[in-house]
């Protein structure tokens, strides 16, 4: 049987603001644990959470960049569960009424296109950390658990996908792109291995043609878009070769195993969870009026998409241009180098060939490296006068990224400058010519294949700095 | 003189400024008092004694230096001990905080310590502010000083208890479905709860927190208008919190009641309302009528449901605001094999079975399938009852009604009947639901020589008319005097 996936993600990005959402603590992922902590994110007696307008006027930011309307009024609810990193034992969040709602997301996979619906984007409050300690790091064997509330009311935005997505290869897209856009509007640091963007799929099979939805698993702990897209498709070929062989997918939560290659199935809650959701007393509802909205949309930056586009139209090829547009640094110099005067396609070529290489080569961050947009566009000036060639020209940028100075600078003083001096190239083939009078005279009589013989003598008597171009033309200029 | 520990809070500031007493005598002799009161009445949980003094002393060198004092400088108050205190132990009267020292001032108290009070210590109370008699509490109950086999009510029947029988000048408590005035009434004091939002709940043990509000407990109206300006304003650290001014309280004291509209609420004055409360009620319905007001009768039918849907709506919340007590990061802990059933231990053993009750109740009432049955329509009576205060104001200044169904009753004469005990807020709770001031006045004592009071109720932001009508009240009715309570040194 042919199977369809349907497939969901729901994506947590945790906010880097100064502060935490309900209290004044700093929202800081590497200070000792246990420091940034407070009667109101500890959960004292007594203590009340008030609302951090800049958490609200980020997430309001996250939802236009995906298109999604905005409520005038939200409220925040509690909802309510058992957990002992969770100092309230109920968490701050939003049930019927999110800030953000039915918004998109375009992914590109294979060149097609395809919109990703976004039901919802809500605030919420994180919880502490628990380390369990024992073997196995997993709770079922630990001895003790330790707990760092650091992390406790940290900002948490989460982003639920519909269920639009059809393969894994599109999950990673989405994952990709959704984390390219929340990166770009600086409100997170978006990093996955520190856990700061979280991805969780709900993944269902069905028999291509048909459209009820199967039952649904969870599938959590991926930690790299390679894992997510790995997981995604091990837990459809699970899934397939569970229903073919006439069993039947469990509603679950299961973690995903990278060493493995596998999804185990999660100590499974007692039935369905009930949150017991209820209006949150101590917090008023939250008020985006359209002129704040307005404000905030204002102040959002391109967006990736866009910025694609545009660097096509200023000469980038497609994969260049979503190669620039994914990494802040490249697409700094791009823009730098352009607007010196750089041609696009020239500058693109570059900075996704020679630069990309080098950056992964020295393990050095392009933004790191001493090269300026004004470099890359005198490095496309002396190629096109012909002052370099293609090869030393490569050679003059490795200089140039290793901080030894400009292109021009840097190519005189390794001596890589081509000779397009006519009057001294002049010179070097007449002197060829008149110390190889037997070859010239069989050149002249029709021999061509000569012509490499006389370019080559002339490459060597100039140390290799000729345009070999133009001592062709003179070359062959003198056979009259 | 009269006993120092007797004054009023405005007689005994009175009495600091013009040098004719000090806050170091003052809080002696309120200290003492407790010294002699307490092995009965027990209102205490925690006395700070030392704190106590060396605030004293501390009041006393300011005002001997002639350096700027507050209004309740050298005052010695009781606070309910579900108020957060810096260093001094803070339990609500629960096993499950026992040893609990919290690490920082609520803001009211922080604004009481700004104002120059002195803290006595902390007071009994029923657990987390559940009940109506502090006797839910899990360091045995309170006795009422006008006879020491009833109740003094609840919850804040610690504080009420202090200030009757002289062992503080006067007293905070909290008020969720009428935890301030009720006892108020039973102790023959002026119980007061502000328009929610007026007075910041920041450092108040959640119980309800959509209706919880703190408020004073004092020997006269006057004195609670003093406590009262000194608590409302704005906090930043409550999101609740009023964001402007709040109304004075001392502006229209002994402004009279001429011209005023007085409106009766028939459902609060009637079935289920004592004789001798009733006939207190109507004898000064008839004095305010005399001294020119005008009374008007009304029916707020929706009052007759507040009580069920007060008992959905404060549970639910409850079960929300407890979660916090499961043994893992303060209070106490029963070891438990896996740290559910540590969480699960602590909690059965931490809990009364009050606190337990209300916590069920709650987490009943929200769960999926019966949110909309229960918490959700009770939200929609919230709402007719707010809607039908609105209509009522338009027509008078001020309702009002008795405060409690009844004088104090006997210990232990209700706690086998939980509804019996949820009776005891009938009055007090439609203004907690609709987030409105109401105050507790007294106006006379029973054949059996128990106090009775009257509340008057006002609009949101209303406490000004509030005051100046209670005011009236007590004016115009006996004065009750203080309960002699026979003392034994402990």
């Amino acid at each position: 049987m042919n199977w369809e996936p349907v497939i969901g993600i729901e994506v947590h990005v945790e906010l880097e603001t100064a502060s935490k959402m309900f209290c004044g603590c700093a929202v800081d992922f590497e200070a000792e644990p246990n420091t940034n902590v407070c009667p109101v994110c500890l959960g004292l007696p007594g203590a009340l959470p008030v609302p951090n307008r800049k958490a609200i006027e980020w997430i309001t930011k996250i939802g236009l960049a995906f298109n999604c309307s905005i409520s005038e009024r939200s409220q925040f609810h509690r909802k309510n569960y058992f957990y002992s990193d969770q100092p309230k034992n109920y968490q701050i969040s939003q049930f019927d009424v999110p800030v953000c709602h039915d918004g998109w997301l375009d992914v590109m996979v294979d060149g097609a296109t395809s919109r990703i619906r976004i039901n919802r984007a809500h605030m919420e409050e994180d919880t502490g950390k628990s380390i369990h300690v024992g073997d196995s790091g997993r709770i079922h064997s630990a001895t003790e658990t330790l707990l760092n509330f650091n992390r406790a009311g940290v900002p948490l935005v989460e982003i639920v996908s519909e269920a639009d997505i059809r393969s894994a290869a599109q999950a990673r897209a989405y994952a990709q792109d959704l984390r390219t856009v929340v990166a770009a509007l600086g409100v997170s640091d978006a990093k996955l291995e520190e856990g700061s963007i979280r991805f969780d799929a709900n993944v269902s099979i069905r028999p291509v043609g048909t459209e009820p939805f199967g039952t649904k698993v969870e599938v959590k702990n991926m930690n790299s878009f390679r894992s997510l897209e790995r997981a995604v498709d091990y837990e459809i070929r699970r899934q397939g070769g569970v229903l073919e062989s006439g069993g039947i997918v469990h509603q679950e939560t299961r973690h995903w195993d990278e060493g493995e290659g596998v999804t185990h199935s999660m100590r499974s809650k007692e039935g369905s969870s009930d949150y017991r959701y209820f209006p949150e007393p101590d917090l008023l509802p939250i008020e985006v009026t359209d002129e704040w909205r307005d404000e905030i949309a204002a102040t959002l930056p391109e967006m990736p998409a866009a910025r694609v586009r545009r660097y096509i139209a200023l000469g980038a090829d497609g994969d260049s241009a979503s190669s620039l547009a994914g990494s802040e640094a490249l697409a700094t110099l791009f823009e730098s180098a352009v607007e010196a005067g750089a041609p696009g396609n020239v500058a693109a070529n570059w900075l996704t060939g020679e630069v990309t290489a080098w950056s992964r080569r020295e393990s050095m961050d392009v933004g790191e490296s001493a090269l300026t947009g004004e470099h890359l566009r005198d490095l496309a000036a002396m190629v096109a006068a012909n002052s370099l060639s293609s090869t030393a020209a490569k050679e003059v940028l490795g200089y140039v990224l290793a901080g030894e100075g400009g292109p021009v600078e840097v190519a005189t003083a390794h001596d890589l400058v081509q000779i397009n001096d006519s009057r001294a190239l002049e010179k070097a083939v007449d002197e060829v010519i008149a110390d190889n009078e037997e070859q010239f005279a069989r050149l002249a009589g029709g021999e061509d294949k000569l012509i490499g013989f006389f370019v080559g003598l002339v490459m060597r008597v100039t140390g290799g700095k000729a345009d070999p171009r133009a001592a062709t033309e003179i070359i062959r200029s003198r056979i009259g | 003189m009269t006993e120092l520990s007797q004054l009023t809070l405005v007689e005994a500031a009175v009495a600091l400024r013009s040098g004719e007493c000090t806050s170091v005598a003052l809080t002696e002799s309120v200290l003492h008092r407790a010294s002699l009161t307490e092995a009965s009445v027990h209102a205490y949980l925690t006395i700070d004694r030392q704190g106590a003094m060396a605030a004293a002393e501390a009041s006393d060198r300011r005002i001997a230096d002639e350096k700027p004092i507050g209004p309740l400088d050298g005052l010695p108050i009781a606070l309910k001990d579900n108020m957060m205190t810096k260093g001094i132990e803070t339990t609500a009267s629960s096993k499950i905080l026992s040893g609990y020292i919290p690490p920082y001032d609520g803001t009211v108290v922080k604004l009481l310590r700004e104002a120059g009070a002195v803290f006595v210590g902390k007071t009994n109370m029923d657990e987390f502010a559940m009940g109506s008699s502090t006797e839910n509490s899990a360091y045995g109950p309170t006795r009422n000083p006008w006879n020491l086999d009833t109740v003094p009510g609840g919850s804040s029947g610690g504080s009420a208890a202090a200030v009757a029988a002289g062992s503080a000048l006067a007293g905070l408590g909290s008020d969720t479905g009428g935890s301030i005035r009720q006892p108020a009434a039973l102790c023959g004091l002026v119980g007061m709860k502000p328009t929610y939002g007026l007075v910041s709940r920041y450092g108040l043990i959640a119980f309800a927190s959509s209706l919880d509000q703190i408020g004073p407990l004092t020997r006269s109206v006057q004195d609670a208008a003093v406590l009262y300006e000194v608590i409302a304003g704005h906090d930043p650290h409550d999101a609740t919190s009023f964001p402007g001014p709040a109304p004075s309280g001392t502006e229209r004291l002994g402004a009279g009641v001429e011209g005023l509209r007085v409106g009766v609420v028939n459902e609060l004055s009637g079935e289920g309302i004592d004789d001798e409360v009733l006939a207190a009620f109507r004898a000064t319905v008839d004095r305010l009528a005399n001294a020119g007001a005008e009374i008007v009768e009304l029916s707020l039918p929706s009052t007759a449901t507040a009580l069920s849907a007060y008992y959905l709506i404060a549970p639910a919340e409850c079960s929300a605001n407890l979660a916090r007590f499961d043994g893992v990061r303060y209070g106490l802990r029963v070891e438990g094999s896996t740290v559910d059933e540590m969480m699960s231990l602590t909690r059965a053993e931490g809990f009364g079975s009050e606190v337990i009750r209300r916590i069920l109740l709650g987490t009943y009432a929200l769960s999926a399938g019966y949110y909309d049955a229960f918490y959700g329509q009770a939200q929609r009576v919230r709402t007719l009852i707010i809607q039908e205060f609105a209509t009522a104001y338009q027509q008078v200044d001020v309702l009002v009604s008795p405060t409690a169904p009844a004088p104090a009753f006997e210990l232990g004469a209700k706690t086998q009947d939980p509804l019996s005990m949820y009776m005891q807020d009938i009055c007090t709770i439609p203004s907690n639901l609709s987030g409105h001031p109401a105050m507790s006045v007294p106006v006379g004592l029973s054949a059996s020589g128990l106090p009775i009071g009257f509340q008057v109720m006002a609009p949101a932001l209303g406490e000004t008319v509030m005051f100046q009508v209670a005011s009236a009240i007590e004016a115009l009715s006996d004065d009750i005097g203080r309960p002699v309570l026979e003392v034994v040194a402990s």
